[in-house]
Protein backbone atom coordinates (compact mmCIF):
# COMPACT_ATOMS: atom_id res chain seq x y z
CA UNK A 1 0.00 0.00 0.00
CA UNK A 2 3.03 2.36 0.69
CA UNK A 3 3.75 2.33 -2.71
CA UNK A 4 0.64 2.94 -4.47
CA UNK A 5 0.40 6.17 -2.26
CA UNK A 6 4.22 7.01 -2.99
CA UNK A 7 3.03 6.95 -6.21
CA UNK A 8 0.05 8.93 -5.98
CA UNK A 9 1.87 11.67 -3.83
CA UNK A 10 4.54 11.80 -6.45
CA UNK A 11 2.10 12.39 -9.09
CA UNK A 12 -0.02 15.09 -7.30
CA UNK A 13 3.30 17.14 -6.93
CA UNK A 14 3.92 17.17 -10.59
CA UNK A 15 0.45 18.34 -11.47
CA UNK A 16 0.48 20.82 -9.36
CA UNK A 17 4.73 22.34 -10.16
CA UNK A 18 2.86 22.37 -13.84
CA UNK A 19 -0.20 23.81 -13.11
CA UNK A 20 1.13 26.71 -11.46
CA UNK A 21 4.08 27.63 -13.69
CA UNK A 22 6.99 25.83 -11.94
CA UNK A 23 8.01 24.29 -14.91
CA UNK A 24 8.55 27.18 -16.86
CA UNK A 25 12.23 27.87 -15.59
CA UNK A 26 11.16 31.79 -16.74
CA UNK A 27 8.43 31.85 -14.42
CA UNK A 28 11.22 31.08 -11.83
CA UNK A 29 13.78 33.41 -12.73
CA UNK A 30 10.64 36.02 -13.07
CA UNK A 31 10.64 35.24 -9.07
CA UNK A 32 14.10 35.25 -8.63
CA UNK A 33 14.97 39.01 -10.59
CA UNK A 34 13.82 40.98 -7.66
CA UNK A 35 15.39 44.01 -9.49
CA UNK A 36 13.83 43.13 -12.50
CA UNK A 37 10.07 42.54 -13.77
CA UNK A 38 8.84 40.30 -10.35
CA UNK A 39 6.77 37.35 -11.23
CA UNK A 40 5.51 36.49 -7.90
CA UNK A 41 3.72 32.85 -8.82
CA UNK A 42 6.82 31.20 -6.79
CA UNK A 43 6.08 33.25 -3.72
CA UNK A 44 2.02 31.95 -3.95
CA UNK A 45 3.04 28.55 -4.67
CA UNK A 46 5.28 28.38 -1.90
CA UNK A 47 3.01 30.25 0.61
CA UNK A 48 -0.14 27.97 -0.50
CA UNK A 49 1.88 25.13 0.22
CA UNK A 50 3.27 26.16 3.01
CA UNK A 51 -0.20 27.56 4.87
CA UNK A 52 -1.24 23.62 4.32
CA UNK A 53 1.93 22.59 5.79
CA UNK A 54 2.05 24.29 8.62
CA UNK A 55 -1.56 23.03 9.43
CA UNK A 56 -1.69 19.67 8.75
CA UNK A 57 1.90 19.21 9.88
CA UNK A 58 1.50 19.31 13.67
CA UNK A 59 -1.99 17.46 13.70
CA UNK A 60 -0.19 14.81 11.52
CA UNK A 61 2.69 14.11 13.76
CA UNK A 62 0.41 14.02 16.76
CA UNK A 63 -0.61 10.55 15.11
CA UNK A 64 0.87 7.41 16.94
CA UNK A 65 2.14 6.53 13.36
CA UNK A 66 1.37 7.16 9.71
CA UNK A 67 -1.77 5.21 7.86
CA UNK A 68 0.34 2.85 5.93
CA UNK A 69 4.31 2.61 7.68
CA UNK A 70 5.26 1.45 11.37
CA UNK A 71 6.41 4.97 12.26
CA UNK A 72 7.39 8.40 11.41
CA UNK A 73 10.36 8.34 9.55
CA UNK A 74 11.55 11.92 10.33
CA UNK A 75 15.18 13.65 10.03
CA UNK A 76 16.79 13.60 13.61
CA UNK A 77 19.75 16.76 12.61
CA UNK A 78 18.84 20.24 14.47
CA UNK A 79 22.05 21.65 14.26
CA UNK A 80 22.48 24.45 11.72
CA UNK A 81 25.85 22.83 10.48
CA UNK A 82 28.38 23.97 7.66
CA UNK A 83 27.81 21.21 5.05
CA UNK A 84 23.64 22.96 4.94
CA UNK A 85 24.95 26.40 4.45
CA UNK A 86 27.62 25.43 1.76
CA UNK A 87 25.13 23.58 0.07
CA UNK A 88 22.39 26.03 0.33
CA UNK A 89 24.65 28.39 -1.18
CA UNK A 90 25.52 26.21 -4.18
CA UNK A 91 21.91 25.42 -4.83
CA UNK A 92 21.04 28.66 -5.15
CA UNK A 93 23.33 29.43 -7.37
CA UNK A 94 22.73 26.15 -10.01
CA UNK A 95 18.65 26.74 -9.17
CA UNK A 96 19.40 31.06 -10.34
CA UNK A 97 21.50 30.09 -13.44
CA UNK A 98 18.72 27.55 -15.09
CA UNK A 99 15.37 27.65 -13.15
CA UNK A 100 15.44 24.28 -12.49
CA UNK A 101 15.38 22.57 -9.41
CA UNK A 102 15.22 18.69 -8.87
CA UNK A 103 11.13 18.50 -8.67
CA UNK A 104 10.49 20.69 -12.05
CA UNK A 105 13.57 19.15 -13.67
CA UNK A 106 12.27 15.33 -13.12
CA UNK A 107 8.69 16.34 -14.10
CA UNK A 108 10.11 18.26 -17.53
CA UNK A 109 12.00 14.62 -18.66
CA UNK A 110 8.60 14.15 -19.93
CA UNK A 111 9.60 17.06 -22.64
CA UNK A 112 12.48 15.05 -23.68
CA UNK A 113 13.84 18.41 -24.84
CA UNK A 114 17.99 18.48 -24.33
CA UNK A 115 18.77 21.25 -22.12
CA UNK A 116 16.31 19.48 -19.99
CA UNK A 117 17.95 15.56 -20.34
CA UNK A 118 21.72 17.97 -19.92
CA UNK A 119 20.26 19.33 -16.64
CA UNK A 120 18.97 16.05 -14.76
CA UNK A 121 21.86 13.99 -16.14
CA UNK A 122 24.30 16.82 -14.41
CA UNK A 123 22.22 16.72 -11.38
CA UNK A 124 21.99 13.25 -10.97
CA UNK A 125 25.92 13.11 -11.00
CA UNK A 126 25.82 15.96 -8.84
CA UNK A 127 23.59 14.51 -6.85
CA UNK A 128 25.77 11.12 -6.35
CA UNK A 129 28.98 13.22 -5.36
CA UNK A 130 27.52 15.61 -3.08
CA UNK A 131 25.89 12.58 -1.01
CA UNK A 132 29.30 10.95 -0.97
CA UNK A 133 30.88 14.33 0.65
CA UNK A 134 28.47 14.76 2.89
CA UNK A 135 28.48 11.10 4.53
CA UNK A 136 32.32 11.74 4.85
CA UNK A 137 31.57 15.11 6.79
CA UNK A 138 28.82 13.61 8.89
CA UNK A 139 30.72 10.31 9.67
CA UNK A 140 33.74 11.86 10.35
CA UNK A 141 32.43 14.86 12.69
CA UNK A 142 29.67 12.17 14.85
CA UNK A 143 30.23 8.69 16.09
CA UNK A 144 26.76 8.25 17.01
CA UNK A 145 24.82 6.99 13.70
CA UNK A 146 20.73 7.79 13.68
CA UNK A 147 18.99 4.27 14.69
CA UNK A 148 17.41 2.41 11.49
CA UNK A 149 14.43 4.28 10.61
CA UNK A 150 15.61 7.47 11.55
CA UNK A 151 16.59 10.16 8.61
CA UNK A 152 19.76 11.98 8.57
CA UNK A 153 18.78 14.66 6.06
CA UNK A 154 15.93 17.14 5.78
CA UNK A 155 14.45 15.96 2.08
CA UNK B 1 0.21 38.24 -13.19
CA UNK B 2 -2.90 38.05 -14.22
CA UNK B 3 -5.83 35.93 -12.42
CA UNK B 4 -5.39 32.81 -14.67
CA UNK B 5 -2.01 32.81 -13.04
CA UNK B 6 -3.14 33.47 -9.98
CA UNK B 7 -5.43 30.84 -9.44
CA UNK B 8 -3.34 28.18 -11.31
CA UNK B 9 -0.83 29.27 -8.68
CA UNK B 10 -2.95 28.69 -6.10
CA UNK B 11 -4.02 25.26 -6.89
CA UNK B 12 -0.76 24.37 -7.87
CA UNK B 13 0.15 25.21 -4.44
CA UNK B 14 -2.27 23.01 -2.64
CA UNK B 15 -1.62 20.14 -4.72
CA UNK B 16 2.09 20.46 -4.03
CA UNK B 17 1.31 21.18 0.04
CA UNK B 18 -1.26 18.22 -0.51
CA UNK B 19 1.02 15.88 -1.67
CA UNK B 20 3.80 16.53 0.78
CA UNK B 21 1.23 16.02 3.89
CA UNK B 22 -0.10 12.77 1.69
CA UNK B 23 3.04 11.36 1.99
CA UNK B 24 3.63 11.96 5.64
CA UNK B 25 0.06 11.04 6.54
CA UNK B 26 -0.14 7.78 4.65
CA UNK B 27 3.60 6.82 4.63
CA UNK B 28 5.10 8.62 7.96
CA UNK B 29 7.51 10.29 5.02
CA UNK B 30 9.27 13.58 4.00
CA UNK B 31 8.61 14.26 0.31
CA UNK B 32 12.24 15.93 -0.52
CA UNK B 33 12.84 15.70 -4.26
CA UNK B 34 16.09 15.11 -3.85
CA UNK B 35 16.51 13.00 -0.97
CA UNK B 36 14.23 10.84 -2.62
CA UNK B 37 16.21 10.48 -6.22
CA UNK B 38 19.18 10.84 -4.08
CA UNK B 39 18.62 7.50 -2.35
CA UNK B 40 17.94 5.78 -5.49
CA UNK B 41 21.38 6.40 -6.59
CA UNK B 42 22.67 4.13 -3.46
CA UNK B 43 22.78 0.49 -3.08
CA UNK B 44 19.02 -0.61 -3.00
CA UNK B 45 18.13 -0.81 0.46
CA UNK B 46 14.11 -1.45 2.27
CA UNK B 47 13.65 2.35 1.22
CA UNK B 48 13.64 1.86 -2.65
CA UNK B 49 10.43 0.44 -3.41
CA UNK B 50 8.62 3.39 -2.10
CA UNK B 51 11.32 6.45 -3.29
CA UNK B 52 11.20 4.55 -6.78
CA UNK B 53 7.05 4.65 -6.69
CA UNK B 54 6.83 8.26 -5.85
CA UNK B 55 9.76 9.27 -8.44
CA UNK B 56 7.61 6.97 -11.23
CA UNK B 57 4.43 9.12 -9.79
CA UNK B 58 6.55 12.15 -10.98
CA UNK B 59 7.77 11.02 -13.68
CA UNK B 60 4.45 10.15 -15.03
CA UNK B 61 2.46 12.96 -14.11
CA UNK B 62 5.03 15.09 -16.65
CA UNK B 63 4.28 13.14 -18.99
CA UNK B 64 0.01 13.22 -18.34
CA UNK B 65 1.31 17.18 -18.30
CA UNK B 66 2.78 17.28 -21.56
CA UNK B 67 -0.13 15.56 -23.06
CA UNK B 68 -3.09 17.91 -21.52
CA UNK B 69 -1.21 21.17 -21.33
CA UNK B 70 1.73 21.25 -23.45
CA UNK B 71 2.38 25.10 -22.73
CA UNK B 72 3.38 23.75 -18.89
CA UNK B 73 6.83 23.54 -19.78
CA UNK B 74 9.13 26.23 -20.79
CA UNK B 75 12.99 26.48 -21.55
CA UNK B 76 15.49 27.28 -19.21
CA UNK B 77 17.02 30.82 -19.46
CA UNK B 78 20.67 29.26 -19.39
CA UNK B 79 21.65 29.34 -23.32
CA UNK B 80 24.62 27.09 -23.45
CA UNK B 81 24.53 23.32 -22.88
CA UNK B 82 27.60 24.06 -20.55
CA UNK B 83 26.06 26.23 -18.66
CA UNK B 84 22.99 24.12 -18.29
CA UNK B 85 25.48 21.00 -16.82
CA UNK B 86 27.24 23.41 -14.37
CA UNK B 87 24.01 23.97 -13.11
CA UNK B 88 22.45 20.68 -13.06
CA UNK B 89 25.51 19.60 -11.15
CA UNK B 90 25.54 22.61 -8.80
CA UNK B 91 21.90 21.54 -7.80
CA UNK B 92 22.19 17.74 -7.21
CA UNK B 93 25.61 18.27 -5.75
CA UNK B 94 24.27 21.32 -3.25
CA UNK B 95 21.02 19.82 -2.75
CA UNK B 96 22.67 16.35 -1.24
CA UNK B 97 25.48 18.22 0.91
CA UNK B 98 22.67 20.57 2.21
CA UNK B 99 20.43 17.59 3.06
CA UNK B 100 17.79 18.83 0.73
CA UNK B 101 15.95 21.31 -2.11
CA UNK B 102 12.94 23.32 -2.07
CA UNK B 103 10.71 20.86 -1.28
CA UNK B 104 12.64 19.27 1.43
CA UNK B 105 13.20 22.34 3.08
CA UNK B 106 11.67 24.73 1.58
CA UNK B 107 7.89 22.96 1.92
CA UNK B 108 8.12 20.06 4.07
CA UNK B 109 10.64 21.43 6.72
CA UNK B 110 9.37 24.81 7.65
CA UNK B 111 5.86 22.95 7.94
CA UNK B 112 7.74 20.95 10.37
CA UNK B 113 8.85 24.14 11.62
CA UNK B 114 12.68 23.08 11.74
CA UNK B 115 15.46 26.02 12.07
CA UNK B 116 17.72 24.20 9.78
CA UNK B 117 15.07 24.32 6.69
CA UNK B 118 14.15 27.78 7.86
CA UNK B 119 18.14 28.78 7.63
CA UNK B 120 18.59 26.85 4.48
CA UNK B 121 15.66 28.02 2.43
CA UNK B 122 16.61 31.62 2.87
CA UNK B 123 20.01 30.72 1.89
CA UNK B 124 19.49 28.70 -1.54
CA UNK B 125 16.72 31.79 -1.99
CA UNK B 126 19.37 34.49 -1.16
CA UNK B 127 21.87 33.00 -3.45
CA UNK B 128 19.52 31.79 -6.39
CA UNK B 129 18.42 35.78 -6.42
CA UNK B 130 22.41 36.88 -6.25
CA UNK B 131 22.64 34.80 -8.82
CA UNK B 132 20.13 36.12 -10.99
CA UNK B 133 20.77 39.15 -10.58
CA UNK B 134 24.43 38.98 -11.76
CA UNK B 135 23.56 36.83 -14.79
CA UNK B 136 21.10 39.84 -15.54
CA UNK B 137 21.94 43.29 -14.06
CA UNK B 138 25.57 42.61 -13.15
CA UNK B 139 28.69 41.82 -14.78
CA UNK B 140 27.33 38.96 -17.29
CA UNK B 141 24.20 40.99 -17.08
CA UNK B 142 23.74 41.64 -21.45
Amino acid sequence: MNRVTAFACGLVFALGLGLSGMTQPGRVIGFLDVAGNWDPTLAVVLATALALGLVATPAILRRAAPLFEERFSLPVQSAVDFPLLVGAVLFGAGWGLAGWCPGPALVSLATLSPPVLFFTGAMLLGMFAGERVRRGLVAGQDASRPGPADVDEDG
Amino acid sequence: MTLDMLVRALLGGLLVGGASVGLLLANGRIAGISGITGGLLARPDRDTPWRASFLAGLLVGGVALRWADPAAFGPSPAGSPLVVALAGLLVGFGARLGSGCTSGHGVCGISRRSARSLVATLTFMATAAATVFAMRHGWAGR
